[in-house]
C-alpha cells in the first residue's frame, strides 16, 4: 500500500508533464510516419518478408520505449542531485519501493509508446493475427527489462546535467547499431556486434510477422544475461553511491 | 486511527525511552582529492526526549555531518549513533523521524497538497494532510504546482513535508536560510507549537538569536568538535558577548584574561583583544589598570566573531587547518 503510494504519485508526476509526454511519444510517431507513410505498400523490405510499416512501427516503438525506460531510470541522478533522494531516505520508503515506481513508470511510458505506434502502424496498414500481435508485444516487454537496469545504473553513475546527452547518445547509437533504422542484412560486422545486444533482439519482435520464432535461444540468452548483469552492476553503483552520499 | 505521541510516556517504557538522541565518540573523516577533512572528531551528545535543542556554530563546524550521521544518512567512521532508542535506520522505517535537510528539492509537477499526501501515505501515523499544510500556513496555497511556488513558499512546503509523518524527532538543518523576518517568525512560531506536543526538536543555525529564543539548550560545535553544551543563557553568556580592542603594546595576556568582566584575551600584534560577558566593568578596570590603552573599540561579538577571537581561527581558514594537521 504505501510503495503503491509513491508509484502512483511518479505516474502522475509524469503523466501530468505535457513537454516529456509530447516529446517522449511525438517524436517516435512522426519519424514513423516520415518513413513509412510513403513506402506503406512495400511489403518485403529489403528481402526480409516483413512490411516497411510493421519494420518500422516496431523499430520505433524500440526506439521510444527503451528511451522511455533508461529516462525513467536515469532521473535518478536529478533527484539525487536535487537533493531529493536524500530526503526519502529519511522516510520508511524502501529502496526497492522507490526503484519499482522508476520502473513502472519507465514500463507505463512505453507501454503508451507502444500503444499509439500500434495505432500508426495499423492505420497503415500493419496487420497481424491476435496472437502474433501478442506475441509479440510480449517479446518488446521482455527484451526491456535490461533496459530498466540500464537507467536505475546510468541515475547512479551520471549527474543531472550529464544525463540528457548522454541518455540521448547511447539511444541513438543502439537504435543504430540494432537495425531500428535499416534491416541489418544477415551477416557482417554489425551484424556480429548486434547480436549480442538486447536491442537488436526488441526490433527483431518484428520478425513475429513472418512465421517460426522471432526469437533465437540466443536471443533469450543475450537478454537474459544483459538483465543479470545489469541488475549486478546498478546494485553496485546504488550501494557505493549511499555510501558514499 | 490516528495515534499521537504526547508528552505523557507509558510507565515502564520511561527508561530506554526518556533517550532521544544518543551520539557516542561519533567521528566522520572525508577524503576527497588528496585531503582529508575531520569533519566531526568523535563528540558525545545526549538529548532527552521533549528537548529543543540549538546545534550552533559557524559553517564547517560540523553540524551538517553531525545531523547526516544522526539521521543514518551516513555511517560515523567511529563511535555510535542512537535514536528514540536504536539505530537510526529503524527509527527512520519506524516513521519517527522527519528533517528539513538544506536545500532538499521540492518534485516538479505536483500539487502541494498531493505532495504532502504521498508523504503521509509513506507513514504509519501521519497527521491529517490539511492540518499539515495548516500547521506550515500552506492552506491558502495547496492547490499550487511546486514548482510554482516563491522561494519562502517552498521552504513552507518543506516544513510540512517533515511535519505531516508527526514525528516524534523533527531535525531541522538551517531551516530559515532565505526567509524574510516575517517568514522566519511565523515558521518559529510553527516550530513552538509543534514542540509543544512533546516533540523532540534538534536545528542547527549560526543564529545566536534563533538558538536563544527558541531552544531549551545549545550545543555549540567548533572544527568537529563539541566545544559548550547546556542552557543557551549560559552558552549566550559565554559567547554572545563583547569584545573589547585596544592598543597596548607588550601587555600581559594573562593579568588582562583576569580583568573582571573579561573571560579571554589574545593578542593581535600591538593590539590586545579582550572578549567580555560584562564590558561596561571590564573597560572600567583596563583603563585603571593600563591608562596608557588607545584606540579603543567595543563591539557585540556574533556568534561567528565570537568563535574567531575564542579560537583565534576563522570558519574559512577550517579546511587548510586541517589540511596541515592531516600532513603531520
Amino acid at each position: 500500500m504505501r510503495s503503491l503510494a509513491y508509484t502512483r504519485f511518479e505516474l502522475v508526476r509524469t503523466f501530468r508533464n505535457r513537454r516529456l509526454l509530447a516529446f517522449s511519444l511525438g517524436f517516435p510517431l512522426i519519424l514513423f510516419f516520415l518513413i513509412a507513410a510513403p513506402n506503406r505498400n512495400q511489403h518485403n523490405f529489403n528481402g526480409s518478408g516483413i512490411s516497411i510499416p510493421l519494420y518500422y512501427m516496431v523499430g520505433l516503438v524500440a526506439f521510444g520505449a527503451m528511451s522511455a525506460l533508461i529516462s525513467s531510470g536515469a532521473r535518478i541522478a536529478t533527484e539525487r542531485t536535487d537533493g531529493w533522494t536524500r530526503q526519502l531516505r529519511i522516510t520508511p520508503l524502501t529502496t526497492s519501493a522507490y526503484f519499482r515506481a522508476k520502473v513502472v513508470t519507465g514500463y507505463a511510458m512505453a507501454a503508451a509508446t507502444i500503444a499509439v505506434l500500434y495505432a500508426s502502424g495499423i492505420a497503415l496498414g500493419v496487420s497481424l493475427g491476435a496472437y502474433r500481435w501478442l506475441e509479440m508485444t510480449g517479446l518488446i516487454l521482455v527484451a526491456l527489462v535490461p533496459f530498466a537496469a540500464l537507467g536505475i545504473l546510468l541515475g547512479h553513475l551520471l549527474t543531472a546535467d550529464s544525463i540528457g546527452p548522454a541518455v540521448g547518445g547511447l539511444v541513438s547509437l543502439l537504435a543504430l547499431v540494432s537495425g531500428t533504422w535499416f534491416p541489418l542484412g544477415s551477416h557482417g560486422f554489425l551484424h556480429d556486434i548486434a547480436q549480442f545486444l538486447p536491442s537488436y533482439w526488441l526490433v527483431r519482435a518484428s520478425h513475429v510477422s513472418i512465421g517460426g520464432h522471432a526469437w533465437t535461444a540466443g536471443g533469450w540468452i543475450v537478454v537474459a544475461a544483459w538483465t543479470v548483469v545489469l541488475v549486478i552492476v546498478a546494485r553496485f553503483a546504488y550501494q557505493r553511491d549511499t555510501a558514499r552520499v | 486511527m490516528r495515534f499521537r505521541r504526547s508528552g505523557g510516556i507509558v510507565a515502564g517504557m520511561q527508561c530506554e525511552n526518556t533517550i532521544g538522541v544518543e551520539l557516542r565518540g561519533a567521528a566522520k573523516t572525508y577524503r576527497s582529492s588528496g585531503a582529508v577533512v575531520n569533519a566531526v572528531r568523535g563528540i558525545d551528545v545526549s538529548i532527552k526526549r521533549g528537548e529543543t535543542v540549538a546545534l550552533l556554530g559557524p559553517n564547517g563546524a560540523g553540524k551538517s555531518t553531525t545531523i547526516d550521521m544522526l539521521l543514518g544518512l551516513i555511517a560515523p567512521d567511529s563511535g555510535s549513533v542512537s535514536l528514540l532508542g536504536g539505530p537510526p535506520k529503524q527509527a527512520v522505517a519506524r516513521g519517527m523521524v522527519a528533517a528539513m535537510l538544506q536545500a532538499g528539492a521540492l518534485m516538479r509537477d505536483v500539487k502541494v497538497r498531493e505532495l504532502i499526501a504521498m508523504i503521509a501515505a509513506l507513514h504509519p501515523h501521519p497527521l491529517e494532510v490539511d492540518e499539515a499544510l495548516d500547521l506550515a500556513g500552506l492552506a491558502d496555497i495547496a492547490d499550487r504546482r511546486t514548482h510554482k511556488l516563491s522561494g519562502g513558499q517552498a521552504q513552507r512546503v518543506r516544513f510540512a513535508v517533515t511535519l505531516v509523518p508527526d514525528p516524534a524527532l523533527l531535525v531541522l538543518d538551517e531551516p530559515t536560510v532565505g526567509m524574510d523576518v516575517e517568514g522566519r517568525r511565523s515558521f518559529w512560531r510553527s516550530v513552538r507549537d509543534f514542540a509543544a506536543r512533546g516533540k523532540t526538536i534538534i536545528f542547527a543555525t549560526h543564529y545566536l538569536e534563533e538558538a536563544d529564543a527558541y531552544a531549551d539548550r545549545a550545543i555549540l560545535m567548533s572544527h568537529g568538535r563539541v566545544v559548550a553544551d547546556g542552557p543557551t543563557s549560559e552558552i549566550k553568556a559565554r559567547v554572545g558577548t563583547r569584545t573589547i580592542r585596544a592598543t597596548l603594546p607588550g601587555a600581559d595576556l594573562t593579568d588582562l584574561a583576569s580583568l573582571p568582566g573579561v573571560t579571554a584575551a589574545d593578542r593581535r600584534g600591538d593590539a590586545i583583544v579582550l572578549i567580555c560577558t560584562d564590558s561596561d566593568a571590564a573597560i572600567r578596570a583596563l583603563l585603571n589598570a593600563h591608562p596608557n590603552a588607545r584606540d579603543l573599540e567595543i563591539a557585540s561579538a556574533g556568534l561567528e566573531d565570537a568563535f574567531i577571537e575564542l579560537t583565534g581561527n576563522a570558519s574559512d581558514t577550517t579546511a587548510a587547518g586541517e589540511r596541515q594537521e592531516a600532513l603531520v
